[in-house]
């Protein structure tokens, strides 16, 4: 049998290079999946999108918040309301993904070759983390100075206060509004697509579809036998 | 001053147990969270139930 001409052609444009990385970043037809197998009809396998979903709204909040100004989200009673609700969305993003990650670590969530997608998990948990602290600085009220005071000591031991200045509040904002949130969307990508590539985790005791032994990776390019709409 | 000096002093409601240092609205979040994950185990998805197979295919 031989390989389709395509296969062997050598890409030597760097569109053609580029157009076959995406396509073949996640097997076809995983990008968005209308059907899984028969064990993600369950509610653990819901907060990973709820995670999402308040993302999302935090995201575009936070953007109204940006286009408002800090006087208009002291004094306004509508700036009052995005800026309740970017906290909020806020509150639900960590803790559905608290839950989220306390389901994947009972599941044993990094079997089957998805170690990389446990990993970015817990880099998306550390960077949420830091984007949140910059967002309590850049409140411009007391809560922010007191925090600020209160956490300037703990970094300037660690060495880390000659260019993360917790004091300044200018520096903390632009951290907040630009860079962190581009490196949560960054790793946020990463781990979709990771998650899209590998599937998601079967329970401990299931076999996922295309695999023989519980945990190993499945392979999605086969059709499923067991599957059923989420 | 005196509207600053009533928001400073509102320093909030704390439970001290051993170690644990942690204020009465973190703690609620926190069962909340945990009330949630039990809830997340023993509840049926909706829509649980046996598919017929589509054009007999499957």
């Amino acid at each position: 049998m031989t390989a389709p001409a395509r296969a062997t052609t050598a890409h030597t444009t760097l569109t053609e290079r580029l157009r076959t990385r995406i396509e073949h970043t996640v097997p076809q037809g995983q990008a968005l999946p209308d059907r899984q197998p028969a064990y993600v009809r369950s509610w653990v396998y819901v907060f990973g999108v709820l995670t999402l979903s308040a993302f999302l709204v935090v995201l575009v909040s936070g953007a109204i918040l940006a286009v408002g100004g800090l006087t208009w989200w002291h004094t306004s009673s509508v700036g009052h309301f995005v800026n309740s609700l970017h906290l909020w969305s806020v509150e639900i993003f960590f803790a559905t993904m608290v839950i989220h990650l306390w389901g994947k670590f009972w599941m044993a969530a990094w079997r089957g070759g998805r170690g990389l997608t446990w990993v970015t998990g817990v880099l998306l948990f550390l960077a949420s983390i830091g984007t949140a602290f910059t967002g309590y600085l850049s409140q411009t009220n007391f809560d922010s100075e007191w925090i600020s005071t209160q956490a300037k000591d703990g970094l300037n031991a660690v060495g880390i206060g000659a260019f993360f200045n917790v004091l300044n509040p200018g520096q903390m904002l632009l951290w907040h509004v630009v860079l962190l949130p581009f490196v949560v969307g960054l790793i946020t990508v990463w781990h979709v697509v990771l998650v899209r590539r590998h599937g998601v985790v079967p329970p401990i005791d299931a076999v996922a579809p295309g695999e023989t032994v519980p945990g190993d990776a499945p392979d999605l390019s086969t059709a499923s036998q067991e599957e059923a709409r989420p | 001053m005196q509207l600053a000096t009533v928001v400073m002093d509102a320093g909030g409601r704390f439970i001290d147990w051993g170690v644990l240092h942690v204020s009465v609205g973190n703690l609620i979040v926190v069962l909340v969270m945990l009330v949630v994950f039990a809830l997340v185990l023993v509840l049926p998805f909706p829509g649980e139930r046996e598919e017929q197979p589509r054009g007999g295919s499957r």
